[in-house]
């Protein structure tokens, strides 16, 4: 068993959860991933690693309820436990490895959309401890739906836009890097982490401005070790498996309409109309069920 | 009475009715069709049957009792050999090893070995008798990579000579292919490989799952930082092989390790369990082993028409003889001498069909069997809406790609000594699918215990 340290609800429809869970926080790197599963009844469900703290042998995973084992997992409680939690999975981050003088003398740009947010916070952090300070992009519907923003702002420079113009720049993170690249902004590398459609988006811009890309999957899975070939998919032409390969690709070779497709195999109508009742007129597209993506 | 060329005859679930569940297909015999059976044993003095078996069981003297009633001993003798004879005697392929050998099947059937083992097995577990275990502990820590058939065989051998054993597991149940590969109605999981897990565990052994050697910790970690003084590697073969034809990439388009993983190890066909599985109309599973034969038929259970195309003819099917023929009866539809050529799908991405080519077979190739040619301009399309992958794996890159001095093959499988299991790296160890590609559950298991006493040997010389 995986003891649940504390368990949170960061806004409307994010939770936050530190898990115990020592072998993986002791190798984990940002760009893993990780697969909780409740019980013995449950799904195994794959979870980018968000923080971890390898002395206290702690690993956190931020999720969005999307489906009906992820809105189960939103009742666990701070003491509750994970029957099963297995990791880390997947490639760490490309400069992770790099040389970090090389590193310093690169703009990084992360562009982070929704629950993507907390994905990314791991890389800016491991960057600024080792002394490089990259921009981000943190993109949210509206206010109440930002997510991080005070742990951001310490360990990067942080813009924050929202679609409705809540809070700060309004608009899609598309526009947002637009302006800033208006604004004079000069960048070689984006990372981009968020919906499938933000992705797809992303890339699109970046492509047209020169910018190298790097997105991070989440397809369907289920052992999350290589063997089942259900996160397969198309990059640059060839074959891929996003847990062993990935998760991170480059964004500018991802097939991502074949992608989109491929998240909605298990979509059903019952996953629809139960999002619905839950969500209701806010949930807004990226969760590969509610066909808001097109 | 009954013709002694014969077997006695296996009561098995009617075909109409259990190709519409998951229990299992063969009920096994009683203690009186199993003494019958026993009595049909000529217990030859220089017994071929032990030579077909890649653990060596000593299955004259099994059988001997048996035919005595003294079904204790017999487990006794089996389980000096065996940590898993429940297991094999439902999956092990006998017609190719022990009961291939036997003298009675030149003139006549040969003895049913693989059901007296199962009736052993099934009859100990019911009365709780618990293989012996080993009194004297060693205090040797060795570390076992994998619980499947290599993984636990040898964790079984070497706690029996007294180590201090412990398995890592990927997954979060034990058994490895029994659990997430062999479906519910030809290995049950809870009353056959829960309890021989369990059986292993009695000796000693301790097993750790959601552990992947590679990611949550290295073999050198292992060495270096918590005691292990050798590791065995099973890991088997896991990566799932796709046939590179267009369309592939289309919903509805799995491998049998998925398919069979969904339904096995996160036991979708369940209602009570949450992993959903696409329970398609028409199904079409690629391939002729026996992953194929468990794919078609838990589609089949799932309620589809399911057929199973194959390039070669039904001669050539390396599947077991008892799985085609179980699949034929329960109405699987073979297309033989048919291969793939594209995956049709609709606007959506969806599977709607799939193309094929009618072969024909032509001259013996490399692996002894005649290669499958296509026949030009014989194209016709099979209707589906899933189609099913099973066409071999091969072994997982993880634990080699993190372990210095690990030699492996142009096949990704590992290097190690057939006799011992010795790899290139000093105390480490390896057998089973890891090093020779995917093969069957029993030859893993004989190079288990090939390498338990490789490593028995190995610790002895250290000191």
């Amino acid at each position: 068993m995986y003891k649940i340290l504390s368990a949170e609800k960061l806004t409307f429809n994010i939770y936050r959860m530190v898990v115990h869970a020592p072998r993986i926080a002791k190798h984990c790197e940002p760009g893993q991933f990780l697969i909780v599963k409740m019980n013995e009844e449950g799904e195994r469900i794959p979870l980018t690693i968000c923080d971890y703290d390898r002395e206290a042998g702690t690993v956190t995973i931020v999720f969005q309820p999307i489906g009906y084992s992820t809105m189960e997992m939103a009742k666990l409680q701070t003491g509750d436990s994970f029957m099963d939690v297995v990791g880390p999975l997947g490639k760490p981050s490309e400069f992770i490895g790099e040389d970090i003088e090389e590193l310093k003398k690169k703009k990084i740009l992360f562009v982070a959309g929704g629950v993507g947010t907390a994905p990314v916070y791991p890389q800016v952090k491991w960057l600024h401890d080792h002394g490089v300070q990259a921009d981000a992009i943190i993109g949210a519907k509206s206010k109440d739906y930002v997510i991080l923003e005070e742990d951001f702002k310490k360990v990067c420079n942080l813009y924050v836009t929202t679609d409705d113009g809540s809070y700060q720049r309004k608009g899609m993170v598309t526009k947002c890097l637009e302006d800033l690249v208006v604004e004079g902004k000069k960048y070689d590398i984006c990372v981009a982490i968020g919906p499938m459609i933000m992705m797809k988006f992303v890339c699109k811009l970046t492509k047209e401005l020169g910018i190298p890309t790097i997105v991070s999957m989440n397809p369907i899975m289920v052992d999350g070790t290589g063997m089942c070939g259900a996160c397969r998919l198309t990059v640059g032409g060839e074959v891929k498996f996003a847990c062993v390969d990935g998760p991170e690709f480059d964004g500018h070779l991802v097939d991502f309409d074949q992608a989109m497709k491929r998240q909605k195999m298990y979509a059903t109508e019952e996953g629809r109309a139960k999002l619905k009742a839950e969500e209701g007129d806010t949930h807004h597209g990226g969760c590969g069920y509610c066909g808001g993506d097109k | 009475m009954s013709d002694v060329l014969k077997k006695v005859p296996v009561r098995e679930q009617d075909p109409k009715v259990r190709a519409t569940n998951f229990e299992e297909v063969c009920y096994g015999y009683n203690k009186e069709e199993a003494m019958e059976e026993a009595a049909r044993c000529i217990h030859c003095k220089n017994a071929k049957c032990i030579q077909g078996c890649p653990v060596g069981i000593d299955i004259p003297e099994f059988i001997g009792k048996v035919k005595e009633g003294d079904f204790e001993e017999a487990y006794n003798i089996i389980s000096q050999s065996s940590a898993l004879p429940a297991v094999c005697g439902r999956v092990c392929p006998q017609e190719s090893q022990c009961e291939g050998k036997c003298i009675r099947g030149i003139k006549g059937e040969p003895v049913s070995i693989g059901k007296l083992e199962r009736f052993v097995a099934d009859w100990a577990k019911e009365n709780d008798i618990k293989p012996k275990t080993c009194a004297v502990r060693n205090g040797h820590k060795i570390a076992v990579i994998g619980s499947g058939p290599a993984g636990l065989t040898c964790a079984g051998d070497l706690a029996r000579l007294g180590y201090d054993v412990t398995i890592f597991e990927a997954l979060h149940k034990a058994g490895g292919v029994l659990v997430y590969g062999i479906p519910e109605f030809r290995l049950p999981k809870d009353e056959v490989v829960e309890k021989e897990v369990e059986n292993v565990k009695s000796l000693g052994v301790k097993i750790e799952t959601n552990v992947i050697i590679g990611k949550s910790v290295t073999i050198d970690e292992l060495i270096e930082d918590e005691g292990f003084e050798a590791v065995f590697i099973g890991s088997g073969a896991g990566l799932p092989m796709f046939m590179g034809i267009p369309g592939e990439q289309a919903n509805g388009v799995f491998s049998a390790n998925e398919y069979l993983t969904r339904n096995n190890l996160m036991k979708a066909f369940r209602d009570d369990y949450d992993t959903p599985i696409a329970r398609g109309k028409k199904v079409v599973v690629v391939g002729g082993g026996n992953v194929a034969m468990d794919a078609a038929r838990t589609a089949l259970r799932l309620g589809a028409e399911t057929h199973i195309v194959y390039r070669r003819s039904e001669k050539e099917l390396p599947a077991r003889v008892e799985e085609v023929h179980h699949a034929k009866e329960e109405g699987i539809i073979f297309d033989l001498l048919t291969n793939p050529v594209e995956i049709l799908v609709d606007e959506d991405e969806n599977v709607k069909g799939i193309r094929c080519i009618r072969m024909e077979l032509g001259e013996p190739d490399s692996s002894g069997r005649r290669r499958p040619v296509a026949i030009p301009g014989s194209e016709f399309e099979i209707e589906a809406d899933t189609v099913i992958m099973s066409l071999g794996t091969s072994p997982n890159p993880l634990i080699s790609s993190t372990t210095a001095g690990l030699d492996i093959n142009k096949w990704k499988c590992i290097v190690a000594d057939e006799e011992n299991g010795q790899t290139s790296k000093e105390g480490v160890f390896a057998g089973g699918d890891a090093v020779t590609g995917a093969a069957t559950v029993i030859l893993a298991m004989g190079a288990g215990k090939a390498a338990a006493k490789g490593i028995d040997e190995y610790i002895k010389s250290k000191q």
